[in-house]
């Protein structure tokens, strides 16, 4: 990380650079609770001890710290898939339809090999995971790439097409027939394989192994992004299409690669939203997040307030995790809904986004008079360098 | 299929088609003249979600429809002045402040409809309004002239919007910034302004989407909009940026979704299909966005912050 410390160290001479370097993330995140304290006091609760509930709720002890751990793994993977299609400058807002891709695709494999054991099923439905994510990333990747399509629309469309897939294969083809219900079939497959089972790694809590494997892949992909020569084209092609092109760098398949590998990332998230599941099938509720939870959208949340960077973004996903996990005591605690976190959640990406201004003002009057808008957050991922 | 190809049938699922697509064409005209004049708002999904629950709550309260659609529009309002102050003050990245505005609209709106409402009441919703003699028309007059006030207004403009964007100074002026920000700003135009304005006309029409989806549905729920407004983005594209194709893609969206519903309730398709069937406006959108993305050139400085001298 001596980059980092090179950057903080630069950063000193420069006091305004440094706070708006090092303190704009956390800032932007106190500025989103204080105003959720505001919500919370208006709707007539007390937001100390609001704000103390979430906190207990999602990390006061080990069952706790497990279970914020289990909620942040698949925002984590979400996130790290963001931060390698950001790196190549394309925004990845595919994460739910890859999530439900991911998670079909290990559902599938498990169902039709119940036999293998553990040691080969479970790395084989984490990559079927990788493989159904990576085909739903690559589609928008490749249009982008080839056909100039905005790859904001085309994975919210893709996100709307997988969801309905993935209703109608748990909802038909792959609903679990056995169930006696007089209310109809809840679209939900048969119970998983045992060996397929993410095992629990700290007993007498949820924390299974997925998590590891998110924090292991998270690891990886930094290493891929800032210690390759595929992560510095990535770079490339990320700041200057055009230069990249001219340099003899093949833009277009790298454009289409980062998002294959942004789906993968993301696939994998929905093969442990399924295997570390406390009911061992996968489940909907027919609504657009039943499956997903909308983890595909909290996990931009977690990308951005992790700087767009795979190491940070770790951090970034247990707090979140620990918001989502917290908001459940929240409600109980206060009454006020847990939906409180998903709008504390869009607040945090306005401030941090809104705060991205101040710092590149601030980079353009004290650096270099170039410094134009026009990869800002390209710019948040590598908050520090000249 | 033979019930599917009867007059009552074809007139009513048209009719239904035509509902469905007033408040993807309201959204996606105000986010044409955003568009136009170079912001991207993605943020239309929440601000409709938060408006639809604003008339909602103050039909639920009032009993007055027309002041529930005020305040829908309202909404969409305040939301706008947000809106255009994170990306066109502070000129943060479009994509992502947008989806910073849905998160917060989607979160928002039910928890204030848990927090004030809790168990959901239908409103009395608009009742349709029939244009005299047109109405009278075999067929015609059952798909087009017997629909709510807030159908006719989307259709009406759809003309509004084409001639305000091409026959006026305003609309020029919208043109110029979307197109070259510079050049505009080099004769005088107040790019920032001009901006603020198409903005806010976008944001109230997704305000306005709101309440008309709401007027449609006649009752709240969590994530009422189910994507509506992240669709009615993509129908700007699908309409490469006309007023006219944007309606186009809207009627074709409306028509596709009531379409599906008549076979479902009609067992023309079995249940269990309906949701492979429900992808195809989503597949046509994104083959759409293909053809368009080849064939049309979107405005230039789309995305992109005005900076004086960059």
């Amino acid at each position: 990380m001596s980059r980092v410390s090179a950057a903080a160290a630069s950063a000193w001479k420069d006091p305004r650079r440094f706070v708006l370097s090092w303190v704009a993330l956390p800032l932007s995140l106190v500025a989103a609770l204080l105003l959720g304290a505001v919500m919370m006091l208006v709707l007539g609760a007390n937001p100390i001890n609001g704000y103390n509930a979430m906190i207990v709720g999602a990390f006061d002890g080990s069952y706790a710290l497990g279970s914020t751990a289990v909620q942040a793994a698949p925002l984590l993977l979400v996130a790290v898939g963001i931060c390698v299609a950001f790196r190549a400058n394309v925004f990845n807002i595919g994460g739910e339809g890859q999530l439900a891709m991911g998670g079909l695709a290990g559902s599938a494999t498990a169902l039709a090999l119940p036999h293998l054991p553990s040691v080969v099923l479970i790395p084989l439905v984490l990559l079927a995971g990788a493989a159904g994510g990576a085909v739903w990333g690559a589609i928008p990747g490749a249009f982008k790439a080839y056909f100039n399509v905005n790859e904001i629309l085309s994975t919210i469309m893709l996100n709307l097409v997988a969801v309905q897939v993935m209703n109608w294969l748990l909802a038909g083809p792959m609903v679990d027939k056995t169930q006696n219900s007089t209310y109809g079939l809840i679209p939900e497959t048969k119970l998983l394989p045992r060996n397929s089972w993410l095992p629990i790694i700290v007993p007498n809590t949820q924390l299974h192994l997925g998590v590891l494997v998110a924090v292991l892949v998270s690891v990886g992909v930094w290493v891929l992004l800032y210690r390759t020569s595929f992560g510095f084209r990535l770079q490339a092609v990320g700041l200057s299409r055009d230069a990249s092109r001219y340099a003899g760098m093949p833009v277009k398949r790298t454009m289409t690669l980062a998002m294959t590998i942004s789906g993968a990332m993301c696939g994998i998230g929905g093969a442990l939203l399924v295997f570390g599941s406390i009911s061992h099938r996968m489940v909907t509720d027919g609504s657009l997040t039943g499956f997903t939870g909308s983890d595909g959208f909290n996990g931009i949340v977690v990308a951005l307030f992790g700087a767009l960077n795979p190491l940070w973004s770790v951090i970034s996903a247990f707090l979140f995790g620990g918001m989502i996990v917290g908001g459940d005591a929240l409600q109980v605690a206060t009454g006020v809904p847990a939906d409180m976190v998903t709008a504390l959640e869009g607040l945090v990406v306005v401030f941090v986004v809104s705060l991205e201004y101040m710092r590149r003002r601030s980079r353009a009057t004290s650096l270099s008079p170039a410094a134009g808008p026009r990869t800002p957050l390209v710019a948040a991922g590598e908050r520090g360098d000249p | 299929m033979s019930h599917f190809f009867t007059y009552s049938v074809l007139t009513a699922t048209v009719a239904t088609a035509l509902g469905l697509a007033a408040p993807f064409l309201l959204a996606a005209l105000g986010e044409t003249v955003g568009q136009r004049s170079g912001v991207i708002n993605l943020g239309v999904d929440g601000i409709m979600l938060l408006s639809a629950f604003a008339t909602y709550f103050t039909a639920l309260r009032t009993g007055n429809l027309f002041y529930a659609i005020l305040v829908g529009m309202g909404v969409g309002a305040v939301m706008g002045v947000v809106t255009a102050f994170i990306s066109v003050t502070l000129k943060a990245e479009q994509g992502i402040s947008g989806i910073g505005i849905y998160l917060f609209g989607l979160g928002f709106s039910d928890l204030l409809f848990i927090k004030l409402v809790g168990t959901p009441l239908p409103i009395a919703t608009l009742n349709p309004v029939n244009i005299p003699l047109l109405d009278r028309i075999p067929a015609v007059g059952g798909m087009f002239f017997k629909q709510t006030i807030l159908v006719y207004l989307a259709f009406v403009l759809v003309p509004v919007v084409t001639f305000v964007l091409n026959r006026t100074t305003f609309g020029m002026k919208i043109r110029a910034v979307g197109e070259n920000p510079a050049a505009a700003d080099s004769v005088g135009v107040n790019v920032v302004r001009i901006r603020w304005e198409a903005v806010l006309i976008g944001c109230v029409l997704a305000g306005l989407a709101g309440a008309a989806l709401l007027m449609f549905d006649g009752i709240f729920q969590e994530n009422l909009t189910q994507a509506e407004g992240f669709i009615a983005v993509a129908l700007v594209y699908f309409g490469a940026w006309r007023p006219v194709g944007v309606m186009g893609g809207s009627v074709l969206y409306g028509l596709a979704i009531a379409v599906v519903l008549e076979w479902k309730s009609l067992g023309i398709i079995p249940l269990s299909a309906s949701d492979l069937a429900a992808t195809a406006p989503a597949v046509i959108t994104v083959l759409a966005l293909l053809t368009v993305a080849r064939r049309f050139r979107q405005p230039a400085a789309l995305g992109k912050p005005y900076e004086r001298g960059g």
